[in-house]
């Protein structure tokens, strides 16, 4: 206990006598003063009242405020979503080409090619990223899964700097295949 | 000359003990002097949290006091206090050690979790400060978050020595120094639930994952070279909710205000339960 402490305790223990010494309002000026108004519950009905304040606690904000750079860019969620749209691509395309025969439409490499060969520029290069893009991020964010899976590249900047690398990494190659092809 | 010094002595040490209560109160009031009149004021703007449980049914909502930073403490803590005391006594926030060594007052500032007894305050003329309490809980009031489930968490993983065997030499149990050095980094957390609150994964599956700090003091435990209970421990992890939620967000280990690295013991919970 601190020094001072100990001497107001004690002053304030004098003070709180009924005393001619010490006039009424210095007393009450070292008295504590809580402007607060508590009431005293029994405790069956503290609980209700504690159950009834928790079914309407407001959820705190997660996604709107969180970093976005954490949330909405996080790599771990578009290695979902790419190999979300990877995979759909993949079954719905072969889907399509199983039953393609019996609806009479013809989605062989030859049409498609005659088909893309007849779009425009833009429509064409915007075609070939959107499907290059999620093939290239999931690529490199997936080895960069299995070097975390094995307990490497954990600290703060090699976080940083393979997150933003493998956005980096995965737009230039896309734009790469895109162009190349 | 004998009586001089003897004199001159009596003097000089009645000095200090006449000017020693000036001292005292001049050290106390250090950290509230007024500043410097040569200083330009620096204004900043605190935007909080806001929502009261006397008024229920009241939208939360952000509430913003603007402070003079060279009347203020270089933390977020120190500013939340000096609103507290100056200008809104109702303002409601955990706070205890204010040097990082409780955990009380971990809150969302500026869209990252943090201690904010250990995160400065920006530099005046940038962005408002937005103060939130820790993501996806449900909140007590203003910044104070409920944090039962998380300690529940804990309790549940039973953080503590499992041991049947006695100490060979009947006193304490042993350890080497190497199998020592593997606690450190885990021995340190504070249970702030930066980093759980900071996971989305968490976020979504609290109910049954047990995030990121659960998981760091569940790895803590098993790699104890004392503790006798592993196969135990593993199997209470060995199902598709426990543990397996993680998918390497790493949010954890960019949160923790310790410099820990949840997200390394988590992938070498992993390890260990292939392996």
């Amino acid at each position: 206990m601190n020094v001072q402490r100990v001497g107001l305790r004690a002053v304030r223990r004098v003070a709180a006598k009924p005393s001619n010494v010490f006039p009424k309002v210095l007393a009450a000026s070292l008295m504590q003063f809580r402007p607060a108004a508590t009431t005293t519950l029994p405790p069956s009905e503290a609980e209700a009242q504690l159950a009834a304040q928790r079914l309407k606690r407001p959820l705190a904000p997660h996604l709107s405020i969180y970093k976005y750079d954490q949330t909405w860019f996080g790599a771990s969620a578009w290695q979902r979503i790419t190999g979300g749209i990877l995979s759909c691509g993949l079954y719905g395309y072969s889907l399509i080409y199983l039953v393609a025969p019996l609806a009479g439409i013809h989605v062989e490499s030859a049409s498609l090619a005659a088909f893309v060969a007849t779009l425009p520029a833009v429509v064409k290069g915007g075609i070939k990223f959107g499907l290059a893009w999620p093939f290239t991020f999931h690529s490199f964010n997936g080895v960069r899964h299995l070097v975390m899976d094995s307990g490497f590249a954990f600290s703060k900047k090699a976080i940083f700097v393979g997150g933003w690398g493998v956005w980096g990494m995965s737009l230039v190659t896309a734009l790469g295949l895109v162009a190349l092809y | 000359m004998a009586a001089l010094r003897a004199s001159a002595g009596r003097v000089l040490a009645s000095v200090p003990r006449a000017s020693r209560p000036t001292i005292m109160l001049a050290r106390s009031m250090a950290s509230m002097s007024e500043p410097t009149p040569s200083e330009s004021p620096k204004m900043k703007t605190f935007q909080v949290y806001r929502w009261d449980p006397a008024t229920p049914d009241a939208k939360p909502r952000m509430q913003n006091y603007t402070l003079d930073l060279n009347k203020t403490g270089p933390m977020i803590l120190d500013a939340l206090i000096r609103i507290k005391n100056e200008i809104d006594p109702t303002l409601t926030f955990r706070r205890s050690c204010r040097e990082g060594i409780c955990g009380s007052c971990a809150m969302n500032i500026d869209g990252q979790n943090n201690l904010a007894c250990l995160c400065r305050i920006p530099a005046a003329g940038a962005s408002d400060v937005k103060i939130y309490p820790l993501p996806h809980t449900f909140t007590v009031k203003d910044l104070v978050p409920d944090l039962t489930l998380f300690y529940q968490q804990y309790k549940s993983i039973k953080p503590y020595l499992q041991r049947d065997t006695p100490a060979l030499d009947g006193k304490e149990y042993l350890q080497s120094k190497a199998d020592r050095k593997k606690l450190d980094g885990l021995y340190e957390c504070i249970l702030c639930a930066c980093c759980s609150t900071s996971c989305p994964s968490y976020w979504w599956n609290s109910e049954e994952y047990l995030g990121p700090a659960v998981l760091l003091q569940s790895y803590r435990w098993l790699i104890d070279s004392r503790d006798e209970k592993k196969a135990e421990r593993k199997a209470a992890l060995d199902n598709s909710m426990s543990l397996y939620r993680c998918h390497t967000i790493l949010n954890c280990t960019r949160a923790c205000p310790k410099g820990l690295n949840p997200g390394k013991a988590i992938a070498e919970l992993k390890k260990m339960l292939s392996f």
